[in-house]
C-alpha cells in the first residue's frame, strides 16, 4: 500500500518554502506550445465554423494555421537544443512509467485525486500528468500526420484520404478536452492551482509540493541530506530566474 | 529509475517514501502508442468504410451542423437573395440572350440528378439529391454562336467566377441547381442558384449565381489564378496529372 512522507521531525524552519520543479528551458517550451496551439484552435476554429469565419478570411486563417504548426514543431526541437535538454528528456522519461503509487493514485477516483492530500505519494508528476501528456502528444502526433496529409493532400490526390478530415476534428476535439481539463486544473481548482507557480516562476510551495508530490519532496531532500542541509543553495531552494539545470536530478 | 522492473512483488513494507519504488512500467509510453494507434486506426478505416464516415458525419453533425458539408464564401457577409431584384442574365457570343426574374427562372423545366459532391479541400458528401436546370436546355434557349467555346459563370459574390469549356459545360451530370435534397437552396450553399459539376471539385460550382456568359475566350477562375487547376476533374487535377 501507498506510504505517506513523514516529515514530521524534519526542521522545517531550515527547509526552502519553495521547491525547483521546471526549469526554464522546460517553461519556455510549454509557452511557446501554449501559444502556437491557442493560435491553431483559434485559426482552426475559424476555418471550422462559419460563423468564426466571418472573423477572419479563410486563406489568412489557413496561412496562420499552417505556419503556427511549423513554429510548434521548430520550438519544440529548437527550445531543447539550445537550452537544457536534459531537464526535457528527464521529464519526456518520467511521464512514460507509472509505479505502484501511481497506479493507486488512478484508482483512488477524481474526488480524491482532486483533494488538498494525494491518494498516493507521487513523484514531480502524478500519475494523471504523466498521462495527459502522453495522450496530448500521442494527440498531437496525430494531427501532424492528418495535417500533413490534408496540406498534401491539396498538391497530391493520391494522398486525399477519406478519414484525414474527420480524424483532425475528432481528435481537435480530444485535445481541447484535455488541455481544457489541464487549464482548469492549473488555473482554477483550489487544491491543485498552486502548480501553476511552478511552470510561471520555475518553482512551487513546499507545502503543496508535499501534498500532492510527497515521494519528489522526499527524492530532493535525500539529496540535501546527500550535499548537506548547510550546504546553501539546495537541490530544491528557490533560485528565481537562474537556470536550474538539473539541480532536482536524480 | 529509469528501467522498469516488471512484475517484482511489492515491498509493502517501507514506511517511507524515500526507497526505490518495487516497481515501474511503461504505462505513460503505452499511454501515448495507444493513442497514436488509435488516430491511426480510426485514420484507415475512415478512408475505408465510407459506412463508417457516414456513421460518423450523423455524430459530428451534432457538433457542427450541416450533413457533412463545409461551407466557404470569398466574401463576408454572403450574397442575400432577394426573389424581387433577382435576375439570371445568359448572354455572350449566343442568338438570343435573356434576363430572367426570379419567376421566370422558377417556371423553366427542372430536372432532378443525384450525384456525389467532391471538395478540393479534402472532404465529400455522397449522394446529394440536387434539381434544376439543365445545361442542354440553356443552351437550346439562348442558342450559343459558333464562336462561343467556353462559359463564364458569374456569382453575387463578387468577385468570384469561375469557367468551363462548352463540353464541359454539357456534361450530362451537371445542373444548375436551385434545389438541394429537396429544399430551396440555402444561403449557405448559393441561393438562389448553383452549378452543379460532380466530375469536377466544388470550387468549379459557382455558387450565388445570376450570370452565364459564353465566351470567345478563355479566363482563369477565382482559385484558378490562386494556384487551382481550370481542368478540375476530382482525382485528375490539382497535383495528379490526368
Amino acid at each position: 500500500m501507498a506510504s505517506t512522507p513523514d516529515t514530521a521531525g524534519a526542521p522545517v524552519a531550515s527547509l526552502p518554502a519553495r521547491l525547483a520543479r521546471f526549469t526554464r528551458t522546460e517553461r519556455v517550451l510549454h509557452w511557446m506550445v501554449v501559444i502556437t496551439f491557442t493560435i491553431m484552435f483559434g485559426t482552426g476554429l475559424a476555418l471550422y465554423f462559419p460563423v468564426f469565419a466571418k472573423l477572419m478570411s479563410r486563406p489568412l486563417a489557413k496561412e496562420i494555421h499552417l505556419w503556427a504548426a511549423i513554429a510548434m514543431g521548430v520550438a519544440m526541437v529548437l527550445v531543447p537544443l539550445l537550452g537544457n535538454l536534459r531537464s526535457v528528456l528527464r521529464s519526456a522519461h518520467e511521464v512514460q512509467y507509472l509505479d505502484e503509487d501511481d497506479v493507486t493514485w488512478l484508482k483512488a477516483g477524481p474526488v480524491a485525486q482532486l483533494g488538498t492530500v494525494a491518494p498516493a505519494p507521487q513523484g514531480r508528476f502524478n500519475a494523471g500528468q504523466k498521462l495527459n501528456t502522453a495522450m496530448l502528444s500521442g494527440g498531437m502526433f496525430i494531427m501532424y500526420l492528418t495535417g500533413f496529409l490534408l496540406w498534401y493532400g491539396e498538391r497530391n490526390t493520391e494522398w486525399r484520404m477519406m478519414g484525414s478530415v474527420p480524424v483532425h476534428d475528432l481528435f481537435t476535439i480530444f485535445l481541447t478536452g484535455l488541455v481544457a481539463g489541464h487549464i482548469y486544473l492549473a488555473v482554477i481548482h483550489p487544491t491543485t492551482r498552486a502548480a501553476l507557480r511552478g511552470m510561471t516562476f520555475g518553482d512551487v510551495d513546499r507545502e503543496f509540493a508535499e501534498h500532492h508530490h510527497a515521494k519528489w519532496v522526499a527524492e530532493l531532500d535525500a539529496q540535501r541530506v546527500g550535499v548537506g542541509v548547510g550546504a546553501g543553495a539546495g537541490a530544491g531552494e528557490r533560485d528565481g530566474d537562474r537556470e536550474h539545470d538539473g539541480a532536482t536530478d536524480t | 529509475m529509469s528501467n522498469p522492473v516488471d512484475d517484482q512483488p511489492a515491498d509493502r513494507g517501507h514506511e517511507t517514501p524515500t526507497e526505490l519504488t518495487p516497481w515501474e512500467r511503461p504505462i505513460g509510453r503505452r499511454a501515448f502508442i495507444g493513442t497514436v494507434f488509435t488516430g491511426i486506426g480510426a485514420l484507415v478505416l475512415l478512408s475505408r468504410a465510407t459506412g463508417v464516415t457516414r456513421a460518423l458525419d450523423k455524430v459530428t453533425e451534432a457538433v457542427k451542423p450541416g450533413g457533412g458539408w463545409r461551407i466557404y464564401a470569398v466574401q463576408s457577409p454572403m450574397p442575400v437573395f432577394d426573389p424581387k431584384s433577382f435576375t439570371l442574365k445568359i448572354g455572350g457570343e449566343v442568338e438570343n440572350p435573356i434576363e430572367l426574374s426570379w419567376d421566370e427562372v422558377s417556371e423553366w423545366m427542372s430536372h432532378k440528378k443525384t450525384s456525389d459532391f467532391h471538395c478540393v479541400t479534402g472532404w465529400s458528401v455522397m449522394d446529394v439529391r440536387w434539381e434544376g436546370i439543365l445545361p442542354k436546355d440553356i443552351i437550346d434557349r439562348v442558342k450559343p454562336k459558333k464562336s462561343a467555346k467556353f462559359v463564364t459563370m458569374k456569382s453575387l459574390e463578387e468577385p468570384y467566377v469561375d469557367q468551363v469549356s462548352m463540353e464541359q459545360f454539357l456534361h450530362s451530370d451537371n445542373v444548375l441547381a436551385h434545389t438541394m435534397d429537396g429544399e430551396p437552396l440555402t444561403r449557405e450553399h448559393g441561393s438562389p442558384l448553383r452549378m452543379v459539376m460532380p466530375q469536377m471539385y466544388g470550387y468549379k460550382g459557382v455558387k450565388w449565381l445570376n450570370e452565364l456568359r459564353f465566351d470567345t475566350k478563355m479566363e482563369l477562375g477565382y482559385w484558378e489564378v490562386r494556384g487551382y487547376d481550370a481542368d478540375a476533374y476530382v482525382g485528375k487535377s490539382n497535383g495528379i496529372n490526368a
